[in-house]
């Protein structure tokens, strides 16, 4: 027995042609998702199909709307970019929610919508494609494409050395800053699903294809396959050079933690005295641990006697405050120091603003995470 | 792991330093045993934070930053009740009781050294930050007139006599008052333990009457007030009241020279902690103690001095940060001390810092390994601010 599909009926293959409806009526049968059983199996939830049309009409529908929303915008619909749609939609949808992918989005559909594979065959019910039937098509013809390109290289090499024109000499490209795609894009790419060892092997043969000496053309498809890591993130600050006044350098930043706000001066030549809102630290921070969030940073750059801070904080709780300044007086140190330092700061965590705030009391709870106590009746 | 991170990274830094102070630490000893033996003219870390005189009669400006030596028998009989708490439990810890000589204590000095006894009482204030030392100074004061042969009258802190009182009694004398027999009788318990050898030179000059079977006459020995007031603790405010008035009066005669000391001085003028039965609070001047010792504190008398300090640690209702004597006394206080001398006691500076923590380092009292480095004093240094107290309390947890 087939197992029991929707209407009762048994399930339709994929593929499978009909040819008593007579020669011109071939139905051309999409290839059919199996049928979602009744029982609810979130895991097997497929992929809805969109037909062409479907995906075809969406895209009108965007460019439509794209004009209409530049109109709506007084913007010149000819010259309305992506980041021109996402900022009306967000000023015209203004949403509170915390998580970005929950607010109202309006990008084009090839972006939204999945990407499907084409129907790959034909009316006849042969396959395009000559590798359509390991199942795997395009992770194939690829592999097959790469090693096609090992073998003109070797050749290349070898009629090279057979003409004693070889020359030793292996350009070695920079791959740092450079990195192989991971499995996840690969598969975006090729619109199947891989496995692992299959991902290691194109890997592999990609790198093989590299220790050879390799012309224009490889080079470009091997490229095709790397993607820059951007050293960007490290360097995000933008640190104000210092600026003068009377005669004293110093450096003016600041600095937030858990709604207490601070403003630290840190004057480049003194002799340690920190004095915050007026008062010194010593009578305005009575606890040691808010004054070793102060010595902090510059312990960690050993500058502890070298400099002079005046700050104003306010608001926040009497810790929120200490780690406010030390947020402050951390990135007010980075004109002052070297590029190294500045680096070492960020790694040591003295340069990232410290996001944790209270969190909200939810009803049917005692507290943000604490439940009622459980009485069994 | 913010923590670890920067471990890690310092670590790294300072290698070369752990190398380093593994190799002094050991070095020191050798080095002072060589210092003596070659007498090279560098300074051991000894001459830097201590100093063989002991009395304080002769400290000068070279003395300033060292710590001198109290013998222990000394500490018993001159201070039974005025040190801090935390210094005692130092001079338990380290068998030895060191206090550091500094500037506003030698200044002190130098103007009781120049007293004239002729006039009346010059009134010294003491005052300054929390924690920066006063206590400390006005012992080192004490103990200076107590080699000299003055009679401390020491009250080590007025502000006990002004909040978390039990027993409160409608005075005997005067019906007005109060008293307070707790207070009063241990105070006169430690009063005689400083002052034995007056008690008996000091004749009394009137006859009181305690109760319809036991009186004092004319002519007795001041002991014997005193013991009347520690035995029978009904009568023992009214036996201070007696022995201060007494001393007042006879102070100008010239047997003995006589320092007041009072510690916490603005308690004796501002609000109490106390209430009657009724709930209605006390003022200070419905205390018969501080009654008398007001009188004291005045400038009527001559033959001694008066040093003063003020403290807002045990004070009640002033805000932290006061420390100014406007601030602490009130408007009341400052106008009946008026014409006084204010010294303020600040903070370390860098010598005395240094020869504090050598101290500490002398007696083993700071196991971290970094605290030996110029690294771990400066650490030291920001985090206590060159404050005394601060630094104290730092050290304990090293």
């Amino acid at each position: 027995m087939w197992k029991g599909g929707e209407d009762g009926k048994p399930p339709r293959k994929a593929g499978r042609r009909e040819p008593r409806l007579g020669p011109h009526s071939w139905i051309l049968r999409l290839r059919h998702t199996t049928v979602v059983s009744t029982k609810k199996n979130i895991a097997a939830l497929r992929r809805e199909t969109y037909t062409l049309d479907f995906i075809k009409k969406q895209i009108e529908e965007f460019n439509i709307g794209k004009r209409h929303l530049a109109n709506m915008m007084g913007e010149d619909p000819e010259t309305f970019t992506q980041e021109d749609i996402d900022r009306a939609i967000a000023y015209l949808f203004p949403s509170g929610l915390f998580e970005k992918r929950a607010r109202p989005i309006m990008k084009h559909p090839e972006q939204i919508f999945p990407k499907q594979r084409a129907i790959q065959w034909g009316e006849d019910g042969r396959p395009f494609h000559f590798l359509f039937y390991t199942g795997k098509p395009s992770y194939y013809s690829l592999m097959h494409e790469a090693y096609g390109k090992i073998l003109d290289v070797e050749k290349h090499q070898n009629q090279l050395r057979a003409q004693g024109l070889f020359s030793e000499k292996t350009k070695t490209k920079d791959l740092i800053g450079s990195r192989w795609l991971i499995k996840e894009e690969l598969e975006e790419i090729l619109v199947e699903k891989l496995s692992d060892q299959d991902y290691a092997q194109f890997i592999r043969l990609l790198e093989r294809l590299l220790t050879l000496q390799r012309g224009g053309a490889e080079e470009e498809f091997v490229q095709r396959f790397r993607r820059s890591v951007t050293i960007q993130s490290k360097k995000q600050l933008i640190e104000p050079v210092q600026y003068d006044e009377q005669g004293m350098a110093f450096s003016r930043s600041e600095g937030r933690r858990k709604s207490a706000e601070a403003e630290a001066v840190v004057y480049a030549h003194g002799s340690g005295r920190v004095s915050v809102n007026g008062t010194d630290y010593l009578l305005y921070f009575p606890v040691t641990q808010d004054r070793e969030q102060l010595m902090f940073p510059f312990h960690f750059l050993d500058r502890l006697g070298k400099h002079d801070v005046a700050c104003t904080v306010s608001g926040g709780g009497r810790a929120a405050q200490a780690g406010a300044i030390r947020l402050a007086v951390a990135r007010a140190l980075c004109t002052l120091v070297t590029e190294e330092e500045v680096e070492w700061m960020r790694q040591a965590g003295l340069l990232t603003a410290d996001l944790r705030v209270r969190e909200r009391k939810k009803p049917g709870q005692e507290g943000a995470r604490r439940k009622f106590t459980w009485k069994k009746r | 792991t913010m923590l670890k991170g920067m471990t890690r990274l310092i670590s790294r830094v300072h290698k070369l330093d752990a190398g380093h102070f593994l190799h002094t630490g050991s070095q020191a000893p050798q080095n002072l045993a060589a210092h003596l033996d070659n007498q090279v003219p560098v300074e051991s870390p000894r001459a830097v934070s201590r100093t063989s005189e002991s009395d304080p009669a002769k400290h000068g400006e070279q003395h300033e930053g060292q710590h001198y030596n109290i013998p222990l028998q000394d500490l018993k009989a001159v201070f039974p009740h005025g040190l801090p708490p935390r210094f005692v439990m130092q001079v338990k810890t380290f068998n030895e009781a060191c206090l550091m000589v500094r500037k506003p204590a030698l200044e002190l000095l130098h103007y009781l050294k120049n007293t004239n006894f002729a006039h009346p009482a010059v009134r010294y204030v003491l005052y300054g930050e929390k924690g920066t030392g006063k206590t400390l100074s006005l012992c080192h004061i004490i103990h200076f007139c107590a080699k000299q042969d003055w009679l401390i009258l020491h009250i080590p802190d007025a502000h006990l006599w002004v909040k978390n009182c039990r027993n409160l009694l409608q005075s005997t004398y005067n019906k007005q008052r109060l008293d307070q027999p707790l207070e009063a009788s241990i105070w006169l318990k430690n009063f005689k333990t400083a002052n034995e050898r007056f008690l008996s030179q000091i004749k009394v000059q009137e006859k009181y009457v305690w109760n319809k079977r036991e009186s004092t006459e004319k002519g007795s020995p001041l002991g014997e007030v005193v013991e009347q007031g520690i035995t029978r603790v009904r009568n023992a405010t009214d036996a201070v009241g007696i022995v201060l008035k007494e001393l007042k009066r006879q102070s100008s005669s010239g047997i003995f020279h006589l320092l007041v000391a009072v510690d916490g001085v603005n308690a004796l003028w501002g609000r109490t902690t106390l209430k009657r039965e009724d709930k209605s609070p006390i003022a200070p001047e419905e205390l018969a103690l501080i009654y008398n010792l007001r009188k004291m504190v005045k400038n009527d008398w001559h033959g001694g001095a008066i040093v003063l300090t003020l403290s807002q640690t045990g004070s009640v209702f002033k805000p932290r940060k006061a420390f100014l004597p406007q601030e602490l006394l009130g408007k009341e206080g400052f106008d009946t001390l008026d014409p006084f001398i204010p010294i303020l006691v600040s903070n370390y500076n860098p010598k005395e810092f240094e020869s504090c923590i050598q101290y500490y380092l002398e007696n083993n009292w700071l196991q971290h390994e970094k605290a030996h480095t110029e690294d771990g004093k400066k650490e030291l240094l920001f985090l206590s601010n060159t404050n005394p107290g601060q630094l104290e309390r730092l050290c304990a947890y090293l």
